[in-house]
């Protein structure tokens, strides 16, 4: 069965169904949502038999397989997934079918075509599962800059309050970030010898300053994408004006992306230039948790204070990989996985209580669990995962980066740990004033908010619901597939986890 | 008086030339001889046949390697850049043909009447179009199939004579805003004599510097410079000023700053179609000499042309990005892009080796299909007045016709150089040669022009996309076959080369060596 390829056909399946949903007739907008998520749902199943043929002991990386493209230039359809990947292609096929089944009205509000909608969400899938199945550094930086193309058609065409101008934004700043990562990928296709296999390119010695320089345009291009401050100011309003659904994979995956080719890219590529710009990127994560999170306390629009959230927690999984020992990268890793989970079910649901209020104002809120019990409670638990409660997956993964950066960089994990602080702030005021409280009278005015959740919106949130307090208690499933892939990258790098001596041990656990 | 003999010629190779200026001359005989109403059904497939012919003769002379006339180098480059020509300029004669769209094609009858005329408004309204336009494109691409084969400068100005002529005329050719058009022509026709004068200057400048080469005779054949390059004991300074006059010339005509200014007048005011022809065509004879001139002859003084023409190629890219965002009118816009895409082949044509020519020569007919696309979307987006080019125009299109809107978002993104379209992977073509000459600079200034270029392109896009239709959105013809070939050829090269550029890469790289 391992002989099967299944990082092509991934790829490829939800790019064909995109196609056929496209052809649909703009006049059955059911039937375009039923074939999206039938196929969907058939990527998932395909995911999960892929998951379920990983051999954990295994190579680093499977499932591999190359086909020639460009031969004049070395350029190879070449798919492969190490723990890392794999792990983000779970995430990716289980949020897309969650994401099409809840943005089922979405669409509908726009006054655009609905078949065209969700076609845009499977290219965006294909483009995703591209990007983290790609072995060949060509093919990255193709699906890295073609997954721009639907993003910015789901935010423009049917996004909410200045959608224009947050798709335009949120366009440049990636291309600009794309095309510093082209000059990169050229610069280091020269000097790696006219190649782009990823394990040829990860052997060959670039002088010092050369790499250095190649580093710099990948980590920029990441950096921004992740995103890190001060390359950050896209997300908020992208995510403010993007529709629920496609701000769900904005943020859950799409920005995972740039965390992921650091992994991959930065650090095994050009390990001596990591560690040279390490304590530099170290601050800027550290800058993000602490700034994005006293912005997400004074934010007033829940899109917006959702999306400054994720811009802290992307500082955490920026500690946890340039801390670079084994349990911070695994931590920042799951870290991955467990905010794409968190984040996405709190983008989801911020979208059913837009839906609902029509207004995405917190102002506009107040007191909303007496009328909506259900929907304020899944609220509730999605702002706890986000500030990472003990039991729920966010903290195992935010518990690993802390301990596996106080074991080699004390001041750092210190700081780090402020942001635990200002999280619980934000996300208890946040949920104290739209849902807690006394009631706002003009919420009984208005007939969304008299509806609680459906049997759609239930099938929404219970498996992510599911996951995440799974994944609180019981972690080691995804933590044996992640933590070989750690530990190679970390070896590519060169640095060894220090010794732990007790008395450390002691004192991060206190 | 010493005998005079006729040197040995190769009728095969140069076999594309003589069919594509026979069929010239034939078309003004039709012009002459036939009936009105019959001109057009007869002129459009012969300059089709001609061309179809001409391109069979290039794909016969593949393997030949010679000089032949003397003058004349059939080579790798050559049979290339001339295959290039050919088949865009079968697309261009495409778009040119077209009737459909509105009565008598984007052509005016009588281009000596007045304009704004009541008798010009008339015919603007009723009359046919002018048959002469076959002729005329057929002289040019005939002109420009010399031009790139030319192996002294010598034939190169006659050859640049004989392209640049009827382009001038053909662009005070527009049916409607006739005193933009013959202004346009007239720009073009003064700068355009400019630059000639300055190329014929350059020329007599090199062969005083070949003089100095004892028993050598000296000439302006590119192997006679080569050799003076290497080893004349003229002054350097005849070289210099020689090289760098021909250069004005050339890249005057490639729409390089700081010789550029003409482009967007020309473009805006040209015939749609027929500023498509002089993007695609004109570019690929442009800079196929620019690369004959600067491998064959100069190749010697690379280390003293490189820093000039460097600093040129920064300058066009700046120049085309940072214009290109203010423009307001769509074909202007594209003009200024065509600008900062001289830049980027420049980038090629200095990158070093065979591999900086077979990318430059790759670049240049992707480039050349894409924009053709583009300008035949142009000619389609119209009202009352004609073609509708200012840009707030365009707000709302993709409501209007989704379709359009979607193939002009498609040339677009090739424009950005987004994977997937012929344009990255032209990009990834002169900037990997670059890189790997040790030009990071031209490079670097490369990818920071792309990201200021993004935005233009982006704007039209929102345009159509994100604006509401207003009352003004004018309505897309629904096109006649001629154009919507043209504009399916056009995409899907764009297509096609981004995806599966192998086999054109694999031929550029054949072909990317001079005979000298």
């Amino acid at each position: 069965m391992s002989d099967f390829p299944f990082l092509s056909v991934l790829t490829a399946a939800p790019l064909v169904g995109a196609v056929v949903v496209a052809l649909l007739p703009r006049s059955r907008p059911t039937l375009a949502k039923q074939v999206a998520l039938g196929w969907s749902l058939l990527v998932l199943a395909l995911s999960v038999v892929m998951w379920v043929t990983w051999q954990v002991d295994g190579h680093r990386f499977q499932f591999r397989e190359s086909y020639p493209w460009i031969p004049n230039w070395g350029v190879n359809f070449t798919f492969a997934a190490d723990g890392i990947a794999l792990v983000m292609l779970m995430l990716i096929a289980v949020l897309v079918p969650l994401v099409i089944l809840a943005s089922w009205h979405d669409a509908e509000s726009s006054k655009r075509s609905v078949p065209t909608y969700f076609a845009l969400l499977l290219v965006l899938e294909c483009t995703m599962l591209g990007v983290f199945a790609a072995a060949d550094v060509f093919l990255f930086y193709v699906f890295f800059e073609v997954m721009l193309v639907p993003m910015y058609f789901l935010i423009g065409s049917y996004g909410g309050h200045q959608r224009q101008y947050a798709a335009v934004k949120f366009f440049l700043y990636s291309l600009v970030g794309g095309l510093f990562m082209l000059a990169a990928v050229i610069g280091l296709w020269v000097l790696g010898g006219k190649t782009f296999d990823w394990v040829a390119l990860s052997q060959v010695d670039i002088s010092t300053g050369a790499e250095r320089w190649l580093f710099l345009g990948f980590f920029v291009a990441f950096a921004i994408k992740a995103p890190f401050f001060p390359f950050h100011t896209w997300l908020p309003d992208a995510g403010g004006a993007a529709p629920a659904g496609a701000a769900a994979l904005l943020v859950g995956v799409l920005d995972k992306v740039g965390t992921f080719g650091i992994l991959r890219y930065c650090l095994p590529l050009f390990p001596e230039a990591a560690q040279w710009f390490a304590p530099w990127a170290l601050a800027l994560a550290l800058v993000g948790i602490i700034y994005a999170a006293l912005l997400a306390v004074g934010q007033n629009d829940l899109k917006r204070l959702v999306s400054y959230t994720s811009i802290a927690h992307f500082g955490f999984i920026g500690v946890g990989i340039f801390a670079f020992t084994t349990q911070a990268g695994t931590g920042a890793v799951l870290y991955m996985l467990n905010h794409g989970l968190a984040t996405g079910l709190l983008f989801l649901v911020v979208g059913m209580l837009v839906a609902r209020r029509g207004s995405a104002l917190v102002s506009d809120f107040g007191g909303a669990g007496k009328l909506v019990p259900v929907l304020a409670g899944v609220f509730f638990f999605a702002g706890l995962a986000s500030l990472a409660l003990p039991g729920t997956a966010p903290f195992v993964s935010e518990f690993l980066v802390l301990i596996g950066t106080f074991t080699v960089n004390k001041p750092v994990a210190v700081i780090a740990t402020l942001g635990i602080i200002l999280a619980a702030a934000y996300v208890l005021w946040m949920v104290q004033r739209t849902t807690q409280g006394t009631l706002n009278p003009a919420l009984t005015e208005i007939d969304g908010m008299k509806r609680d959740l459906n049997l759609r919106e239930k099938v929404v949130v219970a498996p992510l619901i599911a996951l995440i307090v799974l994944l609180g208690f019981y972690p080691k499933p995804v933590t044996d597939v992640i933590n070989p892939a750690v530990q190679a990258t970390m070896e590519d790098v060169g640095r060894t986890d220090p010794a732990p001596s007790v008395d450390t041990v002691q004192e991060a656990s206190r | 008086m010493t005998e005079f003999e006729l040197p040995p010629i190769d009728y095969v190779a140069i076999a594309p030339i003589l069919i594509i200026m026979g069929a010239a001359v034939l078309g003004v005989l039709v012009e002459a001889f036939v009936p009105r109403r019959l001109r057009h059904p007869v002129q459009l497939p012969l300059a089709l046949l001609a061309v179809l012919a001409a391109l069979t003769m290039v794909v016969v002379n593949a393997d030949k390697r010679v000089i032949t006339f003397g003058v004349i180098a059939i080579d790798g480059p050559t049979l290339f850049l001339q295959g290039a020509i050919l088949v865009l300029s079968a697309v261009a004669l495409l778009l040119v043909g077209e009737r459909a769209i509105e009565r008598g094609g984007a052509f005016v009858a009588q281009a000596a009447i007045t304009a704004d005329s009541p008798d010009d408004r008339r015919q603007a309204e009723r009359a046919g179009g002018a048959g002469e336009v076959y002729p005329l494109v057929t002289f040019a691409v005939g002109g420009m199939l010399i031009f790139v084969s030319a192996n002294d400068l010598l034939t190169m100005f006659i050859a640049l004579e004989v392209f640049s002529l009827p382009l001038y005329l053909l662009c005070a050719l527009a049916r409607r805003r006739r005193l933009l058009s013959q202004e346009a022509a007239m720009k073009y026709f003064l700068l355009g004599a400019y630059a000639s004068a300055f190329f014929l200057f350059g020329l007599a400048l090199l062969y005083g510097f070949t003089a100095g080469m004892g028993d050598r005779q000296a000439g302006v054949d590119f192997s006679t410079i080569h050799a003076a390059v290497a080893n004349s004991t003229q002054s350097r300074v005849l070289l210099f000023a020689g090289m760098a006059l021909v250069a004005i010339g050339l890249l005057f005509k490639a729409a390089a700053a700081p010789f550029h200014v003409w482009t967007p007048d020309v473009y805006q005011g040209a015939p749609t179609p027929i500023t498509g022809f002089m993007a695609a065509c004109t570019k690929v004879a442009a800079f196929g000499a620019l690369l004959r001139v600067f491998h064959v002859a100069f190749e010697g003084a690379r280390w003293d042309f490189t820093p000039v023409l460097g600093a040129v190629a920064v300058l066009t890219m700046l120049v085309g990005a940072v214009l290109a965002v203010t423009q307001t009118d769509i074909k202007r816009l594209l003009a200024y892009s065509s600008i900062a895409n001289a830049g980027y082949l420049l980038v090629g044509v200095l990158a070093p080796g065979p591999e900086g020519l077979s990318g430059t020569m790759f670049y240049l007919v992707a480039y050349g299909f894409t924009v053709l696309a583009a300008f035949a979307v142009v000619t389609l987006v119209r009202d009352a007045d004609g073609e509708a080019t200012h840009l707030s125009r365009w707000a709302g299109l993709g409501r209007r016709s989704p379709l359009y809107a979607s193939l002009f978002t498609f040339i677009l993104l090739a424009f950005a150089g987004i994977p997937l379209t012929s344009g990255f992977i032209s990009k990834f073509a002169v900037f990997g040669p670059a890189l790997s000459g040790g030009q990071v600079w031209l490079v670097i200034a490369g990818v920071l022009t792309s990201m200021v270029l993004a935005f233009p392109y982006l704007r039209v896009v929102v345009m159509m996309w994100l604006s509401e239709p207003g009352e003004t959105t004018p309505t897309v013809t629904v096109p006649g076959g001629l154009t919507s070939a043209a504009l399916a050829i056009g995409v899907i090269a764009t297509l096609v080369l981004g995806v599966v550029p192998g086999p054109l890469l694999d031929l550029a790289t054949g072909a990317a060596d001079f005979v000298r």
